[in-house]
């Protein structure tokens, strides 16, 4: 493996990978493995490589009977039943219970090919059951696979950025790419395509989404920009998922533009009220307990004026979630903390007010629906609904993060890519570049890396067996 | 906990820097399985300067939490937990040393160290012509049994006071609670067997090996640990042969001391060899770079007493005992007195800390 940007190499590779996190490393580790030499081109710089795969933390797995390190049993219908409700019936079952049943066999897999588990983080118990969490998280999972990758004789290039993939009839000729800055010509006998999704490419969703999509967070990586599917579809590869919607998540507005992962989440929203500019409410922060509704407040914060929205919490409730990074605004009165924060004092102590006249005596329960809502307000707290009547009283500034984008490129069982005249032999896409097929809409928890595993394996298999 | 973040003045500036990091990694907690400092990290959203101190001397910079980390530069959070953490264990050492002085100049000079040395070893020389005994066999030729335990005895004894103060003031500094058996024997038995250093997979940490797991510093750790600790015995069961049996050295091999001596003085070496070597390979940035000088002194400095030992035990009936005798003790003494101002303390503030932490309640989760 070459740690530098090399820029041309001697012979033709079976196999070229064009992308470098989980779905990629996949796949060239499984044809690798079966024989074929591989070449890996991630257009991230060495400290930046593994795309969004850096920032996950577990996958989601079908299995059984208890399986280190998760417990009970996930079966089949279960799991497909947990992705009908998220995706609201916009998925391909055939597939999506492919990948359901191949993700029993991608546990040992991942095992053998150097990434560790973890027994469930102290947060998040209630995923031990479906979730098996990477020791170290994503990143340690990248490394894990690149340096498994290298004991096989995989190369890769980094900041090697894929600017065409050129399409004949029903093949795929070469690469066209840019390594270090360089253009370069890249031959090999097949190909996967692994180069994620496009939400680093602002322009790109403020055209599908609209202008507000400029003031939108991209949660991970810069590098995945949909140089690659923009290609692929001017080349007429026949696509999956809807252009214009993506998966955003409200996430601390004072998170960096890119990359900020994780450590951005808010998980207040229930605890709060949450407002907009105008110092108005606008929908019940309490309709369900929070890693259900986590996904539904990106896309209702996108809708309020300037894509901004400002949870308030009093002192009651504020360790009762997960801190997120940034320290809260903090103030004695509703109006010192909604003057710090930028909002008209004199609106917020009126929403407030009617806020608190309007919650109802009852039992106060954190993690149940506790059934605690307001009475007489338009728009109502459904649970969770006390006052805000202890100082000192704190505020989170909300913004939409995008995790997920789901237009992709449409791929059968065999992860083939098809093009204008059918499919295109020696062309297979895995990881999100495709996961539109599966996850047409919503988001279930770890079933990005599932698909990844999953498709990558197909893909450096079926990419092996046709250059053997 | 109150959520007050504002931080409070903060002693040194690494205390600052360790819990702005910190800070980022109770919002992550993705290394949660690595080692002891994140679960206990869990247990509060804002972080006193104690609290630090103590997940300072949890951290053994096996550096996993570095090479799993999608913070560290070029990102603008720049996450590189186990520098900061070495930085503020360091200067914890310092901090609660007694004199602070000694400490500031010992952790990071390793010409210091050296310089104590060569002094050391002309008293030693001047020891063994201006003292010589009349009568006595082996190296009590060149140095009375009795003088040597005047030298040693409070060379010993005086640095393990100045500890045990040190270790008084950290106790406070961290808040650890009444100590119990218990505590005592689970902290023990972490050490015993370096848990935290296994990576929590058991295939070792990162130290030398960039994102590669490695047992090697376990290993070499480990023969360093045991070998001082049949070295200390070997002395131990001398002493214990000198005044309850009135055998006195130089003993035969077949005897306990050499028994475990030799074995130890061969692990101690194999152990500073290793040690020293690895420290050469790991990335000087991941740890505390200001001591840098004064770590790799300190190896060397054990090697050299083991070393000095073993080469005194060869020379057994030959002339070279006098100048050797001198050395070896010379070194050990250096080595005894520098033990509450050189790395040597990390083993009874680690010990303590894992004390403390055995205490202490379980980490709670959040509520996600
Ligand atoms: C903060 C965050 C947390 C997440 N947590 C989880 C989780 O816990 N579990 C889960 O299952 N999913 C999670 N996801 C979703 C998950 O990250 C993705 O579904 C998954 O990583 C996709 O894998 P991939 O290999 O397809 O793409 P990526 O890992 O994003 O890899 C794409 C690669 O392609 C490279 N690339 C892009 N364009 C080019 C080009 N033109 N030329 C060459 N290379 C290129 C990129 O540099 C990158 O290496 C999370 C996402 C985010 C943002
Ligand atoms: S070191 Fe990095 S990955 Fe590990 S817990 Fe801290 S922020 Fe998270
Ligand atoms: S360097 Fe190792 S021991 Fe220290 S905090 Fe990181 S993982 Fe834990």
């Amino acid at each position: 493996m070459t740690d530098w940007p090399q820029t041309s190499w001697p012979e033709t590779f079976d196999l070229a990978v064009v992308g470098g996190g989980n779905a990629a490393l996949c796949a060239a580790i499984t044809a690798a493995e079966a024989g074929a030499s591989v070449l890996v081109l991630e257009g991230a710089p060495k400290p930046y490589r593994g795309g969004n795969s850096r920032h996950t933390r577990n996958f989601r797995c079908m299995h059984r009977a208890p399986m280190d390190p998760l417990v009970g049993s996930y079966e089949e219908d279960e799991y497909f039943h947990d992705l009908m409700l998220v995706t609201k019936g916009k998925t391909d079952e055939g597939l999506a219970r492919m990948a359901i049943r191949s993700s029993e066999e991608c546990l040992p897999w991942m095992k053998a090919h150097g990434v560790r588990f973890q027994p469930s983080l102290s947060g998040t118990l209630s995923l031990g059951r479906t979730n098996a969490f990477f020791l170290g998280g994503g990143k340690a999972l990248v490394n894990a696979y690149y340096n498994t990758a290298q004991d096989l004789g995989v190369k890769v290039a980094y900041e090697a950025q894929v600017t065409h993939v050129h399409l004949d009839g029903d093949r795929i000729t070469h690469l066209q790419a840019e390594i270090a800055g360089k253009p370069v010509t890249v031959q090999a006998r097949a190909f996967v395509l692994a180069s994620g999704g496009f939400q680093a490419d602002i322009d790109w969703l403020a055209r599908a989404w609209g202008p507000s999509a400029r003031n939108f967070l991209i949660r991970g990586t810069p590098y995945n920009r949909g140089v690659v599917l923009r290609d692929m579809l001017d080349q007429g590869a026949e696509s999956v998922g809807d252009p214009t919607q993506c998966h955003a998540v409200a996430i601390d507005g004072r998170a960096p533009k890119y990359d900020g992962g994780i450590v951005t989440r808010l998980d207040c929203v229930p605890f709060s009220i949450v407002l907009n500019q105008k110092g108005e409410r606008f929908y019940d922060e309490g309709e369900d307990v929070w890693p259900k509704r986590y996904a539904i407040w990106g896309r209702l914060v996108a809708a309020q004026p300037d894509q901004v929205g400002y949870a308030l919490i009093d002192a009651k409730s504020i360790d009762l979630f997960m801190p997120s990074v940034f320290p809260p605004v903090k103030a004695d009165t509703i109006e010192e903390l909604a003057a710090k924060m930028g909002l008209d004092p004199q609106a917020v102590r009126r929403t407030v007010d009617g806020f608190n006249a309007a919650c109802r005596p009852g039992k106060f329960h954190p993690t149940e629906l506790d059934g605690l809502r307001t009475e007489g307000l338009d728009i109502a707290k459904t649970n969770w609904a006390r006052p805000l009547d202890t100082a000192p009283f704190y505020g989170y500034q909300l913004r939409p993060g995008v995790t997920f984008t789901y237009l992709g490129l449409k791929v059968d069982a065999r992860a083939q890519v098809h093009g204008p005249g059918g499919p295109i032999r020696n062309l297979w896409a895995a990881g999100e570049i495709m996961a539109g097929s599966i996850l047409g809409q919503g988001y279930l928890a770890g079933f990005g890396m599932t698909i990844g595993t999953v498709f990558g394996r197909i893909a450096g298999k079926e990419a092996a067996a046709h250059v053997a | 906990m109150s959520l007050d973040l504002t931080p409070t003045a903060p002693l040194l500036s690494a205390t600052g820097e360790a819990r702005r990091q910190i800070e980022i990694c109770n919002a992550c907690r993705y290394c949660e399985g690595f080692c002891s400092v994140f679960p206990a990290m869990t247990r509060q959203k804002a972080f006193a300067d104690g609290d630090l101190t103590q997940l300072a001397n949890l951290c053994h910079n096996c550096r996993g939490c570095y090479y799993a980390c999608q913070y560290t530069a070029p990102h603008e959070f720049a996450l590189n937990i186990p520098a900061a953490l070495a930085e503020v264990r360091v200067e914890s050492w310092e901090r609660l040393a007694r004199p602070q002085a000694l400490a500031r100049l010992f952790q990071s000079h390793g010409v210091a160290m050296a310089g104590l040395l060569v002094a050391a070893l002309a008293g030693f020389f001047w020891a063994l012509a201006a003292l010589k005994p009349l009568a006595g066999a082996g190296f009590y030729a060149h140095l009375a049994h009795n003088t040597l335990v005047a030298i040693f005895v409070p060379a010993f004894l005086l640095p393990l006071a100045l500890i045990a103060l040190s270790l008084r003031a950290y106790w406070r500094e961290v808040g650890g609670g009444r100590v119990r058996l218990a505590h005592l024997l689970q902290a023990m038995d972490s050490a015993a067997r370096m848990k935290n250093l296994s990576g929590g997979h058991g295939e070792g940490c990162n130290f030398e090996k960039g994102d590669r797991f490695s047992d090697r510093r376990r290993l070499f750790h480990q023969l360093m640990m045991y070998g001082f600790l049949l070295c200390f015995a070997a002395t131990a069961s001398g002493t214990v042969m000198h005044y309850a049996f009135g055998w006195e050295a130089p003993y035969p091999l077949f005897s306990l001391p050499k028994l475990l001596g030799v074995p130890g003085g061969a692990m101690m070496l194999a152990g500073a060899a290793g040690l020293a070597l690895l420290k050469l390979r790991a990335d000087p940035a991941l740890g505390a770079r200001r001591v840098w000088g004064g770590e790799m002194a300190f190896i060397l400095l054990l090697g050299f007493v083991a070393l000095t030992g073993l080469a005194l035990y060869a020379a057994t009936g030959t002339g070279a005992v006098g100048p050797l005798l001198a050395v070896h003790l010379a070194a050990v003494m250096v080595l005894f007195l520098l033990m509450p101002f050189s790395k040597m303390v990390h083993g009874f503030f680690r010990l303590a800390a894992l004390v403390a932490e055995a205490g202490k309640p379980a980490p709670v989760g959040g509520a996600e």
